[in-house]
């Protein structure tokens, strides 16, 4: 409770001070509306299910594109770890494809697959597919030999060494890769929902696209204090479990 | 009365482990350096050997060897009789480093060793499990983490880890090195009584000449560059026996004065 007295009386004076800012009209209401005018906002479409209509169907389309990207991504940088040949002819091509941005698959995703679910979804994959298999990769090439080699004369090889020794033993890398690619998906999708107009849901990147065509800057910031707080709870809830039993089992929290 | 040390020996029992003109080089450089030359030995079922030499004297490739991590340029090595094909859990290793897996806690790691028994039930194996961490003096540690445990219980959980699956051959490359004397001596009496209880066939690599005295029945005694086996010492001190006991120092100094002997009579030939 104590920890939270100090930031919250933080939030709270900047929050009066942009209220007092933008009620005074120092700063014009066009540039930054005042956050009584957000939080209204917030609460309008939360009443008439907008809100939650928007976050359901961005939430769907992040999930099926990034779970695509890690069902292909885990097994990708597996075979690319085991391969070396693999390793030598896609290497740079799948770190050049990490470092590309992906809404620059925008155009290319329209035009091969028009105005549908699909299109948003390829653009997410290529953003989060690269970083996985990178990720998943380095794991399991970083495995110290001695482990391999204790499994080994323990009777374990082939699939059971694959299953109980390397990739557990890559485990802390396999996560911060997931990590990474839940980021970028999450980026590719707004990137994509707001370049791709579509008919099929209307996703908060679609809604804060509305925004800025009705020069309603309330709406434009309340969505992304929404996308903020979505961000903020998915770290919380899906990663941060994983990484406390990392720390916990690999010793490497600073206590 | 027996001698308590002769230089040759004698074998009774049919050889358990058989190498027979094993030779093995590394590349090192563009040129390859010999790492055994020709080595022929044989253990009984239910010896201690050891094996003492300086560094790099290619008594650790010889272990690897028998423990089917490397493969020999040349001879072969029988187990029963029968060649080698790889590793095998008939044959566990211990390492020098615990090589502990840090994803699983204590019980997690002795209950790897048994994944590959799948005649024993789960709760076979737990009781199993359980029985040698007790016997390493582990039992309150079952489910911590390895990177909790000091260097010396690391060492106990990776031998309860080989111990576990009750395999016939022990191979054990300077496990103890690393540990502080008073550890280290505890564990040797474990090691003895662990290994009078179970029969086992043990091969120990070590440089600490009065481990090997404490520990073998026989102590080969290797030369670096091209690794040779030199000289067989058989210890016939009675069990169990005291690192620091009267008896074990003549043993050693004999076997230590012999060492340096070689060593001088290589280094005046290079």
């Amino acid at each position: 409770m104590k920890r939270l007295i100090i930031p919250g009386i933080f939030i709270f004076s900047c929050l009066t001070a942009w209220e007092i800012l933008a009620l005074e009209e120092i700063i014009p209401v066009i540039f930054l509306p005042a956050p009584s005018k957000i939080f209204s906002y917030i609460c309008a479409i939360s009443a008439d299910g907008t809100l939650f209509n928007a976050s359901w169907i961005t939430c769907k389309r992040l999930f099926m594109g990034y779970l695509l990207s890690a069902c292909f991504g885990i097994p990708l940088g597996i075979l690319n770890a085991q391969f070396p040949i693999l390793q030598r002819v896609f290497g740079w091509l799948v770190l050049g494809l990490q470092t590309l941005p992906s809404v620059c698959w925008v155009p290319l995703s329209l035009l091969w697959f028009g105005q549908t679910e699909t299109s948003l979804l390829f653009v997410v994959i290529m953003g989060s597919l690269w970083s996985i298999i990178i990720a998943t990769e380095t794991g399991i090439r970083s495995v110290p030999p001695l482990y391999i080699r204790a499994a080994h004369t323990m009777g374990s090889n082939g699939i059971h060494t694959w299953i109980f020794v390397l990739i557990p033993a890559s485990f802390p890398f396999i996560v911060s890769g997931l990590k990474q690619g839940w980021a970028f998906s999450w980026r590719s999708l707004m990137a994509a929902e707001i370049f791709v107009p579509i008919l099929s849901g209307f996703g908060l990147g679609q809604l804060l696209h509305y925004g800025r065509e009705l020069n309603a800057m309330d709406q434009v910031l309340a969505i992304i204090f929404v996308l903020i707080l979505i961000g903020i709870l998915s770290d919380k809830l899906l990663f941060s479990p994983f990484e406390k039993f990392i720390h916990h089992r690999w010793g490497t929290d600073r206590k | 009365m027996r001698p308590i040390l002769t230089s040759e020996s004698t074998l009774l029992n049919p050889a358990k482990i058989s190498v027979e003109g094993v030779s093995k080089s590394f590349p090192v450089n563009d040129s390859k350096i010999l790492a055994l030359d020709e080595i022929s030995l044989s253990v009984k079922e239910g010896e201690f050997l050891c094996l003492v030499g300086p560094s790099g004297c290619g008594k650790s490739t010889l272990l690897n060897l028998i423990a089917g991590l490397e493969t020999p340029e040349k001879g072969k090595i029988l187990i029963d009789g029968e060649p080698i094909q790889g590793p095998g859990r008939d044959r566990l290793v211990m390492f020098q480093e615990s090589a502990l897996f840090p994803w699983l806690d204590v019980l997690g790691n002795v209950m790897f060793g048994l994944s590959q028994k799948p005649e024993l039930s789960k709760n076979e194996k737990l009781s199993i499990a359980r029985y040698y961490i007790k016997k390493v003096g582990l039992d309150h540690f079952e489910h911590a983490n390895i990177h909790e445990l000091s260097g010396g219980m690391k060492q106990r959980a990776a031998l309860a880890r080989s111990l576990a699956p009750n395999p016939r051959i022990l191979l054990m490359d300077e496990p103890f090195a690393a540990l502080d004397a008073l550890t280290r001596e505890q564990i040797y009496s474990d090691i003895q009584r662990i290994w009078a209880a179970r029969q086992k066939t043990i091969i120990f690599v070590t440089h600490n000449v009065r481990e090997a005295v404490c520990l073998g029945d026989r102590v080969l005694l290797f030369t670096p560059r091209p690794g040779q086996i030199c000289k067989s010492f058989d210890v016939n001190l009675p069990r169990p026996r005291d690192f620091n006991s009267l008896e074990i120092a003549p043993v050693s100094v004999t076997i230590t004065n012999s060492l340096r002997h070689i060593m001088q009579g290589t280094t005046e030939e290079t």
